[in-house]
């Protein structure tokens, strides 16, 4: 448990990768940080500037710059939980086929496990953990999925939630779904059971608690 | 994932000449990319990230045409206002594709390269399988084949196209403009993907080095009757079993033109030009819907465990029919 506990707060992973960072554990995290002063490199930094060797990227989450060496094959997902330490975005399929590592990245949600992250600096990432206010209050729909039981295990929950909070700004944008009846027709998005189910379909839960996650989503739709 | 290289260029051209390097590959959405390097089914040695190069505008000409940015993600085509007014059909067509999330991730250009979700291609634990490895055999040909081809198929290969958009394209007379070392060209999206014959390695008929740069719509006349209609295993967030793009130009019950392709049944969007030759000049009536559907399936050559499509792409074809003619 003292693993986990250290990595949930973003000091204590930042930590550990530069102990990696150094050359002090000899894992397969490889960079490409210049050699210290008056000693050869060791065979570990020659492969470093082999194929794929780390390199150094600002990821903005949350509001947070996080300046990583990365290796350009680490996903969104893979250096959120485990370079900057924000494990609640989760890692069901990890294939883009679950939604467990939904976050909201320019505001825009998208599955984490397909994107590298190499390819986000610059971008405005948002993780679960970004979604409230201030430390005790909630996000609305946070607050709804509570209320409504929208979750048993809870596992899919952070990607549930954060895909909600882009789906009902997407609603209030007028977007269009499978659902719509006429997408020539530019008018309001009517939130029906059948409109969040399918806006919500790339979100499984494996508990089933489907009935739950769409009152939450419906409740909130109404207090966002 | 085996480890590779990565690069961003902020110019065509750049990524142009990256993409001569036989071990490269373009890195747009990610989204069927990265699922696939995961799976060991794709190794490439460098990614070439094309996000930064300028292909991200929908532009419309005077005359009616419109002129895709390959680089344009998939949800922003859909709600792009003057695609739901003139080319319904294909807003239709993506968001039946996918998840809102993989839709936000995924780009126009990859939509275009999808590769098949056959499952002896998706799974390296399979030997056989052609597409993946020429010349290891066609594991789905004696295997599990409920997904697979009924048209267009090969003794080496019977792997269906899996995207939603590139249906509604095929039904739209879309162009496909690709860049080369050697200057642009134009492709008709009916001859953009390949059949499988003895090559089912190549999907497409883009060469080594091209990069896809933008999708040509015609003006289209369809967009009163138009519908896209997806059968698929589970309501949302599936693959095709069948899907039918459907373009009526309606005069009255008298339909004056047709345009029909099929998803989900070949290795590449499937046009239908017996089934629209079949409604067209025709009144959208019980005899002429019946005909198109039996034209549609007309040269069907199912597998052992794939014989309902036949069945299903008729009704598909009749059930879409309707609904664009206003009459379901």
């Amino acid at each position: 448990m003292h693993d986990d506990d250290e990595a949930l707060t973003a000091e204590g992973a930042a930590r550990r990768r530069f102990l990696y960072g150094t050359g002090a554990f000899t894992t397969g995290l490889a960079t490409s940080l210049p050699p210290v002063a008056g000693i050869a490199a060791t065979p570990h930094e020659i492969a470093a500037k082999a194929a794929g060797a780390a390199m150094p990227v600002r990821l903005n989450v949350n509001g947070h710059d996080y300046d990583l060496m990365l290796e350009p094959r680490v996903t969104l997902l893979d250096a959120l939980r485990e370079y900057i330490g924000l494990a609640g975005t989760k890692k069901g399929c990890d294939r883009g086929q679950c939604g467990a590592c939904t976050v909201l990245v320019n505001d825009r949600r998208i599955n984490a496990c397909l994107a590298l992250a190499v390819a986000h600096a610059g971008d405005r990432i948002r993780t679960v953990e970004g979604l409230a206010e201030g430390a005790s209050s909630l996000h609305p729909v946070q607050a709804a999925f509570i209320e409504h039981d929208g979750f048993q295990c809870g596992y899919c929950t952070p990607g549930q939630v954060c895909s909600a909070v882009a789906m009902l700004a997407e609603v209030r944008a007028g977007t269009v779904s499978a659902a719509t009846a006429d997408v020539r027709r530019t008018v309001p998005v009517q939130l029906t059971d059948a409109e969040i189910r399918e806006r919500m379909s790339g979100n499984l839960c494996r508990c089933g608690a489907y009935v739950g996650i769409v009152a939450a989503i419906r409740d909130a739709s109404t207090r966002t | 994932m085996r480890a590779f290289d990565y690069i961003q260029p902020t110019t065509v051209d750049a990524a142009v000449k990256a993409l001569a390097d036989r071990e490269t590959r373009c890195l747009a959405g990610g989204t069927n990319l990265l699922d696939l390097m995961k799976g060991n089914v794709e190794q490439p040695a460098r990614l070439v990230d094309i996000t930064h190069l300028p292909l991200k505008d929908v532009d419309m000409s005077p005359d009616g045409r419109m002129r895709i940015g390959a680089l344009v993600r998939n949800s922003d085509l859909a709600n792009h206002p003057a695609v739901r007014e003139r080319y319904p059909l294909l807003s239709q067509a993506l968001v039946s594709g996918a998840s809102p999330q993989l839709r936000n991730m995924a780009t126009v250009g990859g939509n275009l390269l999808q590769r098949t979700r056959c499952h002896y291609f998706t799974d390296v634990g399979f030997a056989a399988c052609n597409k993946r490895k020429p010349g290891s055999g066609c594991a789905a040909r004696e295997g599990s084949n409920r997904i697979h081809a009924i048209f267009g198929t090969s003794e080496q290969c019977i792997a269906t196209h899996p995207s939603d958009m590139c249906v509604a394209l095929a039904a739209l007379d879309a162009e496909i403009e690709v860049r080369g070392a050697t200057g642009l060209r134009r492709i008709p999206i009916g001859s953009f993907h390949r059949l499988p014959g003895t090559t089912p390695e190549r999907d497409t008929e883009l060469r080594h080095g091209e990069l896809i740069t933008a999708v040509l719509l015609p003006p289209s006349h369809f967009a009163a009757h138009s519908h896209y209609l997806k059968v698929r295993d589970r309501a949302s967030y599936e693959f095709a079993l069948v899907s039918v793009a459907m373009a009526l130009d309606v005069d009255g019950n008298r339909v004056r033109d047709a345009r029909i392709a099929l998803g989900g049944v070949a290795p590449r969007p499937w046009r239908a030009r017996a089934a629209e030759r079949a409604l067209i000049g025709r009144p959208l009536d019980a005899t002429a819907l019946a005909a198109a559907g039996r034209a549609a399936v007309e040269g069907a050559q199912p597998y052992r465990d794939n014989a309902f499509k036949v069945e299903l792409a008729q009704r598909a074809v009749v059930r879409a029919a309707m609904i664009a003619g206003g009459l379901a």
